[in-house]
């Protein structure tokens, strides 16, 4: 009850919070789609140099978050941005790489080969035949590693509120140092329906992206 | 026209290097559909695929139309070339007219054009236009994908296709029918046609030139009838099969081996009429009776015309076979044994009696084939005694 009554006197306070979450984990996957996905295509091409970006991609994700926060302070120190919203970013950019590139490297290359010929026979290039049968076919796939990587990294996401990113894990953080449940139990629930709700959402946009021909029975 | 010209492909592999295509040297013919025949690992595919450049050559030319494609671009050669493979390749993104329309598209013809194309060449494999356009590959059944798919390599027009084993997914029902239907296409169209198959039924009904390849090498290159009459060696033989005499009969019409003008009698001539004819004409064992139209009804045996007395028209039996012109001979054999006959009356169009064809006919057709260069054993006497 109490953390109801927490929840519906701190409106405001939780949506800016949210606003601000989404922002930084949007800012942060869609960076990542941007990189991942063109790395993902383009280590089809050489199958040493994938194994050896998703072996790196792997060992990023199993880094902790908040010692990745940790180490990026110094870094990030030299151009006076060693906390707040750039190493937060930074943070859920490289957690992002792994789905992202891992999901783009298999769709492309579980394109049915006879596909892959057909569109070699008929004349294509490759950059038609990326743009015009591979990558089409493989949005489904790309989609699901995006929306895994957002809903991950929504949880990461408020764990920078300790370098002062800002966000639902405001909540959290304030909720534990000065132990009040309220706060904390909040800053928890939201970030869970926040992530639920996002990957319905991402799951209708998968849907709309996905070619037609893909999904009729 | 397609020339290969010391077309050669050495696969490097673990084991050291294989030789898929070993010096192949051939010519296709302008509206020709020259069939590739073997067993798997013989070079057919190799060599198909060496034209397109789907498999690079290590040595050798290709030449279509007179002209060497060896330093043309891959892309604008692809684009000149229809392809059809076995696995059809539709592209499950594209409605079936993106798919037709795909060639063209890249051609950068306006979309008014290439839209009335896919129309057009959709109708022509026989599928209703208003009903499939706008649809998936995914929900058209195998033989409506491939028919689609054969459209979509002819888009652009292309002078050459290249088919690797087209028909080869598909159930033997629609098989037939689509090839029937391709071939009544490729009259029209007159293309340069390379065909893969590993059936030899397939390959003498489709070909105009049948090339035997084994081991990466050409071993055989001939019409369909004179491969199976006069087979180079054992290899060859043996691939093409002990029933290769009728096989032969498939590509023979009754036209070729029908005996005219026939005689006949008409239901009014008398019995003795009849045998005179017989006897005038050679006819071992009947006559054909026909109405008034010239159209056969029935026949007169010997036996009848000579012990009996009296009008034809009394006397006839009816048939239980007829033949047209246009049929193939494996059909008439096949008649001729269901019904037990010797002989059979031949049609026109209009029903109208223009001969006659026999098992005599048809033994002294294959048989004179195989005389011809005497190394095979003739077939002939066989026939004739029983």
């Amino acid at each position: 009850m109490e953390t109801l009554d927490f929840l519906t006197s701190n409106m405001e306070l939780i949506l800016k919070l949210t606003l601000e979450h989404i922002s930084l984990v949007s800012v942060a996957v869609g960076l990542a789609t941007l990189t991942g996905v063109p790395i993902g295509i383009a280590i089809t091409q050489n199958e040493k140099l994938a194994k050896a970006v998703l072996y790196i991609a792997s060992i990023i994700i199993t880094i902790p978050s908040i010692a990745l926060f940790g180490l990026m302070i110094p870094l990030l120190s030299t151009f006076g941005h060693g906390i707040g919203y750039l190493p937060a970013v930074i943070a859920v950019l490289l957690y992002s790489q792994l789905p992202i590139i891992r999901n783009t490297y298999t769709a492309i290359n579980n394109v049915n080969p006879s596909l892959r010929e057909a569109a070699r026979g008929i004349g294509m290039s490759p950059r038609q035949r990326l743009r015009m049968v591979e990558i089409p076919l493989s949005i489904p796939v790309i989609m699901a590693g995006v929306r895994t990587a957002v809903v991950m990294n929504i949880g990461v996401m408020a764990i920078a509120a300790y370098i002062g990113a800002g966000g639902l894990g405001v909540l959290i953080s304030r909720g534990i140092s000065q132990s009040d449940p309220r706060q904390l139990v909040a800053g928890a629930i939201a970030v869970s329906i926040l992530a639920i709700v996002t990957d319905y959402a991402l799951l209708w946009l998968q849907k709309r992206l996905t070619p037609k021909g893909l999904t009729t029975a | 026209m397609i020339t290969i010209d010391n077309l050669t492909k050495i696969f490097e592999t673990p084991n050291g290097p294989v030789t898929a295509a070993d010096h192949i040297q051939m010519e296709v013919p302008e509206g020709e559909i020259c069939v590739l025949l073997g067993p798997s690992g013989c070079g057919k595919t190799t060599t198909l695929k060496m034209i397109n450049r789907i498999i690079p050559s290590t040595s050798g030319r290709v030449l279509i139309g007179g002209e060497d494609t060896t330093g043309m671009n891959t892309v604008d050669l692809r684009r000149n070339i229809g392809y059809v493979i076995q696995q059809i390749g539709l592209f499950p993104n594209m409605t079936i007219e993106e798919n037709i329309a795909i060639v063209p598209k890249l051609l950068g013809w306006d979309a008014a054009k290439y839209k009335a194309r896919a129309k057009e060449l959709l109708e022509m494999v026989a599928l209703d236009p208003s009903v499939f356009l706008k649809r998936y590959p995914k929900e058209l059944s195998g033989g409506q994908q491939q028919r689609v798919g054969v459209a979509r390599a002819l888009a652009a027009d292309p002078p050459v296709m290249l088919m690797d084993e087209p028909f080869g997914a598909i159930d033997p029902i629609n098989r037939e029918v689509i090839q029937d239907e391709f071939l009544k296409m490729q009259q029209e169209l007159k293309k340069t046609i390379m065909f893969v198959s590993h059936d030899i039924d397939e390959a003498v009904k489709m070909a105009d030139r049948i090339a035997i390849f084994r081991d990466g090498k050409l071993v055989q290159y001939d019409t369909p009838d004179d491969l199976l009459a006069h087979p180079k060696d054992k290899f060859v033989e043996n691939f093409v099969g002990d029933d290769r005499a009728l096989k032969r009969l498939r590509l023979a019409k009754v036209s070729q081996v029908m005996e005219s003008p026939g005689s006949y009698v008409t239901e009014r001539d008398n019995l003795s009429t009849a045998l005179h004819r017989m006897e005038e004409h050679g006819y071992y064992h009947a006559i054909p009776l026909v109405n008034a139209q010239r159209q056969p009804i029935g026949y007169v045996s010997k036996g009848v015309a000579k012990t009996t007395g009296g009008t034809c028209g009394e006397h006839y039996f009816g048939l239980k076979a007829i033949a047209h012109v246009n049929d193939d001979l494996r059909k008439i054999a096949s008649l001729m044994f269901t019904h037990d006959q010797t002989w059979l009356p031949c049609v026109d169009d209009n029903g109208v009696l223009v001969g006659y064809i026999s098992q005599r006919g048809i033994t002294h057709y294959l048989g004179a084939t195989y005389h011809r260069d005497g190394g095979v054993a003739p077939l002939e006497p066989m026939l004739q005694q029983a």
